[in-house]
């Protein structure tokens, strides 16, 4: 790949966009014009396949992960910034092609992006300093020891000092260090890291200049609509093609046959159900043409195989299965049942209950597609433009397809309007593949937002039922969590389930978990925090209600369970550490001045949630009026993820995790009738507005431990922190989401 | 298919489409101004949001036959000699996009506000914003960026 000028058209457009506006906006300091010019040195130089500096001491750094909403393109890049010595005034970042043999891994999910990157990231900025330094010590002719870079110079002692433009010719031809020796920066000398620093990606985000993926424009593309049968799982038989390819902007118009061509990754999520469902594909003239050609197109579809499965059946399973109390235990042991037995003991049960949910992410999808046959003898070729958390699962499902080798594929990653989980999965890149295979056309396929929920890799629903006692010293005696989900071939759907490391069950020893599956065909998928995202809800419910129960304080109830600071499982940063949660627990307590009064009608709601390496509390306060109107008045957030990068990016993902939260816990179900998705757009799904968006009061705890990823974590304790405080705003026990269901309005 | 003559960011322009296309396509698909973004295409999200006149519209509801008005989108918000719009700098100043496929749409809405209320309250902006989704919860940033951009605009209009 040339990296002369590193750039593609496209992304010489954005810095083009970036420039006029960063001038206007921030008055850049142009270095070049201060200092002497240097003729020996031309050109832009490449330290490594991430930094670039041009003689006008312009710093390219490259982001190789993909951009979602979660900053990462901001946050990676202060990283190696910080560690060259640069000032981020001088730095513009630019999206790097895909190109995993030169950059790595080019995923996101998980949050994982911060721990799986920082180390090279770091790696490559010292290393990128090290050949500046290098470079200014031939040039001023000093030893390298009384030299130091910072401010995009490198200093001498003696107060001679040369621009990282200047030096760049030179630094380019230095070796490149041993990563073995390099030393890092102090973090007390850090002037980017922790930090607020801006997106990179905001100029043109606020002038309309961004290109997503549904915004991509190739010569001679058509657009494309694809109809799947409503039934998860139909297919295709006929449909009135003549009256379709009749219609105006229409230009071509058949069946797909279904496909199960998908990443291997990828399987899982599906269940059962192709990758490439069978459909009709309309191509026309414009989206219009062809979102509204569906209005007069008439599928006969084979239901035969579809999905029968049914919201009310599966909530009817699960009371019935929750009565009778089976399960297969899957941890624990006996002293549960004795402990539920013992007279002394007072006792609980309640049943849980939370619905599938859709991704929505604001972008739906849509991916673009130009499948070229070769021509004497050449091989066929591949363009895609998609976003994606994965983007080079579309290489993999080209192979699939198409029995393409990778370097017939080309995949040009674009920034996702929100991911959430729906982009590691593929199935519209798939069919816009299939499209235009098909058609012999580039088309950009775009899905409605019907085809949006309807398709989703939903959040999966489920159940538990809870048993707990506490002892007359009112300490908890016996926890007992049956889940009730879904699998399908015999195996837990994503989301569905236990891992066996929640809580209490993990700090406390007379615990019992046991699970109770039954099969499903609805497509689930990863929604941020999987599981996460339902147990916290359960688990941090039920603990109060057992604290309620003993007639004890919620923050000492919850405290008292954590027991000793230890870390459950030494050394592993994926474990629970009591000590990181009781620090949390207590500052989100004292923060929201947790035991005050509160005025009728409102109330105080703890949580504590331990996922993706985060140690997360939060305490909401909410006030519930006679006709149930909720409104939640303010959300403390104590959170530690270790030190943080970006100040301004790490608040913006806790705040976006509160109202995601809030928007999910309150408003959002998904239910199905024999198959059928019964939710088709907004106005039956809702998404939360600005108004009911309560202050939210973040505080960080920058532990000693390694820096982890901020998208998930903080959005597991809001649903049951809220629910808690109507608990105790009213006496009311909410044990279902959404809270719409429950009557209640979001104001 | 028909001609129709329209005014988009201070610029003529015509285009031959169907009567009944959305405006909202016909900015995206034929003029090639991407920056007006579809959500939903029945009025619920506020991504299309555009102004007619100086209203906020929803262009995925509005036929282009029934364009009344000269149209400002996104790409028309900065001032003609490419000085960003102060609601432009507050969103860069308190970073409020995250993955920013709505913020065209608040952005829009936005600045109607300002001229009609150059000193908006909480209930005001919550009010004004009403119909514009955020999915990635940027709420908490709009209101401030909407104040600080009145705060920039009222004090250069004093100056
Ligand atoms: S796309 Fe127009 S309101 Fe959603
Ligand atoms: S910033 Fe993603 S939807 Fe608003």
């Amino acid at each position: 790949m040339s990296t002369t000028s590193g750039l593609t058209r496209r992304e010489m457009l954005k810095v083009t966009a970036v420039a006029g506006g960063g001038v206007l906006l921030q008055a850049t300091l142009p270095m070049a014009a201060a200092s002497p010019p240097d003729d020996v040195l031309v050109g832009s130089q490449e330290l490594n396949v991430y930094v670039q500096i041009d003689r006008d001491g312009q710093i390219t750094i490259y982001s190789s992960i993909p951009e979602m909403g979660q900053g990462i393109k901001t946050t990676l890049p202060m990283i190696i910034a910080e560690e060259m010595g640069a000032r981020w005034e001088d730095v513009q970042v630019i999206d790097a092609p895909l190109d995993e043999d030169k950059f790595g891994r080019q995923g996101a999910g998980g949050s994982t992006s911060v721990p799986r990157n920082i180390g090279t990231m770091r790696r490559v900025g010292a290393s990128a300093r090290e050949m500046l330094i290098g470079a200014a010590a031939l040039l001023m002719e000093v030893d390298r020891e009384g030299l130091q870079a910072r401010d995009s110079q490198v200093v001498h002692i003696s107060g001679q000092h040369r621009s990282f433009g200047q030096l760049a010719s030179l630094a380019a031809q230095q070796p490149v260090p041993n990563p073995e020796t390099l030393t890092y920066m102090d973090p007390s000398e850090y002037r980017i890291i922790g930090t607020s620093v801006s997106g990179v990606d905001n100029f043109v985000i606020a002038t309309g200049l961004t290109e997503f993926g549904i915004d991509v424009d190739v010569p001679g593309m058509k657009y494309a609509t694809y109809v799947r049968c409503p039934r998860i799982g139909g297919t295709a038989v006929r449909f009135n093609e003549r009256e379709i390819k009749g219609l105006p902007g229409v230009t071509d118009a058949f069946i797909l046959e279904p496909n199960d061509a998908v990443g291997e990754s990828e399987v899982w999520f599906l269940n059962g159900v192709s990758a490439l469902r069978g459909g009709v594909a309309i191509v026309g003239d414009d989206t219009w043409s062809v979102f509204d050609a569906r209005s007069k197109l008439k599928v006969e579809w084979d239901e035969s195989s579809a999905s029968t499965d049914d919201w009310s059946a599966m909530v009817a399973w699960a009371e019935r299965t929750a009565r009778e109390g089976g399960g297969r235990v899957i941890a624990g042991n006996g002293g549960v049942d004795a402990a539920l037995a013992d007279e002394r003991n007072r006792t609980a049960e309640a049943f849980y209950q939370f619905p599938y949910v859709a991704h929505v992410c604001m972008e739906p999808m849509n991916c673009t597609a130009d499948y070229r046959r070769g021509t004497n003898g050449e091989p066929d070729s591949l363009e895609v433009w998609l976003g994606s958390q994965f983007p080079a699962r579309a290489t993999e499902i080209a192979g699939r397809l198409f029995g393409m080798q990778p370097e017939q594929v080309q995949v040009h990653p674009l920034r996702m309007g929100g991911g959430f989980g729906r982009r590691a999965l593929h199935d519209f890149a798939t069919e816009a593949m299939a499209i235009s295979h098909r058609a012999g056309v580039p088309v950009k396929l775009t899905w409605t937002r019907t085809d949006d929920i309807h398709n989703d890799h939903f959040r999966v629903g489920g159940f538990e039922n809870m048993k707990g006692a506490v002892g007359p010293d009112g300490r908890l005696a016996a926890w007992e969590q049956h889940y009730i989900g879904f699998s399908n071939g015999g195996r837990p759907v994503m989301g569905s389930g236990l891992r066996g490391n929640e809580l209490p069950a993990v700090a406390f020893p007379n615990a019992r978990i046991k699970l109770s599956m039954q099969e499903i065909a609805t497509p689930c998928g990863p929604w941020r925090a999987p599981g996460s995202n339902t147990n916290a809800f359960v688990e941090q419910c039920f603990i109060h209600e057992l604290a309620v129960l003993a007639g004890r304080d919620h923050l000492e109830f919850l405290l008292e369970l954590m027991g000793e600071r230890r870390w459950i499982k030494e050394g592993d940063i994926g474990a629970l550490n009591t000590g990181r949660a009781i620090d949390v627990i207590k500052l989100a307590a004292e923060k929201a001045e947790w035991g005050r009064a509160m005025p009728k009608g409102s109330g105080l709601g703890l949580s504590f949630y331990f996922c993706h390496a985060a140690h997360v509390a939060e305490v909401a306060e909410v006030t519930v009026t006679a006709d149930r109107r909720i409104s939640v008045e303010k959300v403390w957030v104590a959170v530690d993820v270790g030190p943080i990068i970006n100040m301004s990016g790490a608040l913006s993902q806790v705040q976006g995790s509160v109202v995601d939260g809030l928007s999910t816990m309150a408003l959002q179900q998904i239910t199905m009738t024999q198959g059928v998705i019964q939710q088709d757009n907004f106005d039956q799904y809702p998404v939360m507005r600005i108004a009911p968006t309560p202050e939210i009061d973040v505080h960080f705890i920058e532990s000693d431990n390694p820096s982890t990823g901020l998208g998930e974590p903080a959005l597991p304790p809001l649903a049951p922190a809220v629910a808690n405080a109507i608990f105790a705003a009213t006496g009311e026990r909410v044990r279902s989401m959404p809270l719409s269901e429950a009557g209640y309005t979001l104001v | 298919m028909a001609k129709f003559k329209l005014r988009v960011n201070g610029r003529d322009r015509e285009v031959e489409v169907r009567p009944d296309m959305p405006l909202l396509w016909v900015l995206r698909d034929k003029l090639k101004l991407t920056g007006t973004k579809y959500g939903c295409g029945i009025a619920q999200c506020g991504a299309c949001t555009v102004r007619i006149d100086g209203v906020p519209t929803r262009s995925c509801v509005l036929p282009v036959q029934a364009v009344a008005g000269a149209v400002t989108t996104i790409e028309g918000l900065a001032a003609k000699n490419g000085d960003p719009h102060p609601l432009q700098a507050a969103w860069i100043e308190h970073d409020v996009p995250q993955c920013g496929y709505c913020q065209s749409g608040q952005l829009m809405s936005a600045a109607a506000l300002l001229e009609s209320n150059p000193k908006p309250t909480d209930a005001d902006i919550d009010q004004a914003l009403a119909g514009n989704y955020c999915r990635c919860g940027t709420y908490v940033r709009i209101r401030k960026a909407v104040h600080s951009a009145a705060q920039a605009r009222n004090a250069a209009k004093g100056a």
